[in-house]
């Protein structure tokens, strides 16, 4: 079936198979690798995108729901010359190990702080709950969190 | 109007034809056009916001030939207040009653254990009622709030029923073809309450049990209800009646300050588990599920009289 997205900006369409997931279609047919394909279940976050400004699983959404809706992804955030702070933040300090959960965090991260600038410890962890790492322990996630939402304070202020 | 709604089909049908899989989907953008295509295609799978059929999908373990996406219909997701009662739209999601129900402590308790924010930002009450899972998160505080389910069918047909009946049994319900599930309702229940939820994390589980206790100081009676300890959402009628008629006879309906005889908790949570009629599974024993009912009981109900006893006094006001 024929879905038109707006992804990233741009109005996009694809002939998706409709029991086909958003992920699929932002992977296969859209060629946006960022979201990642792992439990296919909405239990690590590693597909976390936007739809309609609200952070989802795209595994979870399909490809047909977010017809004629607006879907952003990781590859939003950054631009030509420049990381967005919350990728600065995770490289300075060390939160990503084998990567492949990175984009979820950094999508989850990036909706947290902009809800809430300022989140105590316990926020942080509730929001980032749906977003599983086996490499850091999340020791390292916390601090670039924190690292990112100084950043984000001093750029705003 | 069968006429009518083959047209609409016609339009909004699209064909599959990847993975050698037929398959069909349909969008409808208003109620009444969901409900004149459910009607003419009653065999349409509803999909909201995925988290239970997604996964089916994912793992090739269901392939509906035909789907209706109903997330995007305006008027499920809505609640209203009037007249002493709460309805919540079927589409009402679980973020959505975090945000905007405040004072309606156990069910927003129960929809911040649901997942994680992915998940709470696309999983819905309706979706919950649909799939019907014991251990659906909201469901024993639907269950003890006494809370009605209403269905719609084409032409606004309406059928309202207790949660009781329209659960039938694991991953069964009353639900007719051709309708979808348009709201739950309850009356406003003045008085404290809570959710608790066994599990081995504080997100992403699926309850081991679950239980939700309400104070309704109107009635002067209490409300347990159990999740995933049996094949449907469980109240225990014995326990509420014996908690109920105790704090009637020490006098703790009309003063909160009274002390609670030492034994009447542990009575009460043995009662509550006695309702239990649990299963061992990968989530646990029917042993353990049973104790854990006995303790979520008697914590419950403490929580609930340390509130009564909180400031002034007096009950909290405004809880539904």
């Amino acid at each position: 079936m024929l879905i038109r997205t707006r992804v990233n900006g741009a109005w996009r369409a694809a002939d998706v198979w409709p029991g086909a997931s958003l992920l699929y279609a932002l992977r296969e047919h859209f060629g946006l690798l960022g979201a990642k394909n792992a439990c296919e279940q909405g239990e690590c976050g590693s597909c976390s995108v936007w739809l309609d400004d609200e952070l989802v699983c795209a595994c979870l959404v399909l490809a047909a729901q977010a017809h004629e809706r607006d879907v952003r992804t990781v590859e939003s955030l950054a631009s030509a010359r420049q990381l967005h702070p919350v990728q600065e933040a995770f490289l300075q300090a060390g939160a990503v190990q084998c990567g492949f959960c990175t984009p979820g965090l950094i999508v989850a991260v990036t909706d947290l702080l902009q809800k809430d600038p300022v989140p105590t410890d316990a926020t942080v962890r509730e929001a980032l709950a749906g977003n599983l790492c086996r490499c850091t322990g999340y020791a390292k996630i916390l601090d670039a969190v924190r690292l990112a939402a100084e950043r984000l304070r001093g750029a705003s202020a | 109007m069968v006429r009518a709604a083959r047209e609409i089909e016609h339009r909004r049908v699209l064909p599959g034809g990847e993975k050698g899989c037929a398959m069909h989907m349909l969008l409808p953008r208003t109620l009444p056009e969901a409900l004149e295509l459910k009607a003419a295609r009653p065999e349409a799978v509803p999909i909201a916001g995925g988290t239970d059929l997604m996964v089916d999908l994912n793992f090739g373990r269901r392939r509906p030939s035909l789907m209706m996406d109903v997330s995007r219909l305006a008027e499920l997701r809505r609640w209203r207040r009037d007249d002493g009662t709460v309805a919540l739209g079927s589409g009402v999601t679980y973020t959505q009653i975090v945000a905007g129900l405040s004072d309606c402590r156990p069910l927003v308790e129960a929809s911040r254990t649901v997942g994680s924010p992915q998940i709470r930002n696309r999983g819905t009450v309706g979706g919950n009622l649909g799939t019907a899972s014991p251990a659906g998160d909201a469901l024993p505080v639907l269950a003890a709030y006494d809370a009605e389910v209403t269905l719609v069918a084409a032409g606004g047909r309406r059928r309202t029923m207790p949660w009781h009946q329209f659960m039938t049994g694991p991953k069964k319900t009353a639900i007719r073809q051709e309708e979808l599930i348009l709201e739950t309702g309850w009356r406003f229940v003045r008085g404290t309450g809570s959710f608790s939820k066994v599990g081995t994390r504080n997100a992403m589980v699926i309850a081991v049990a679950s239980l939700c206790l309400i104070l309704d100081e109107d009635r002067r009676a209490i409300r347990v209800a159990l999740g995933s300890v049996g094949p449907t959402v469980l109240r225990a009628p014995d326990a509420e009646r014996f908690a109920s008629e105790v704090l009637a006879r020490v006098g703790l309906w009309d003063d909160s300050a009274t002390a609670l005889p030492p034994k009447v908790l542990n009575d009460f949570g043995e009662r509550v588990a006695a309702a239990a009629v649990p299963i061992d599974d990968v989530r646990g024993t029917a042993a353990y599920r049973r104790h854990a009912c006995a303790v979520m009981a008697r914590r419950a109900l403490a929580w609930a009289l340390h509130d009564r006893t909180r400031g002034t006094g007096q009950p909290r006001s405004g809880s539904c």
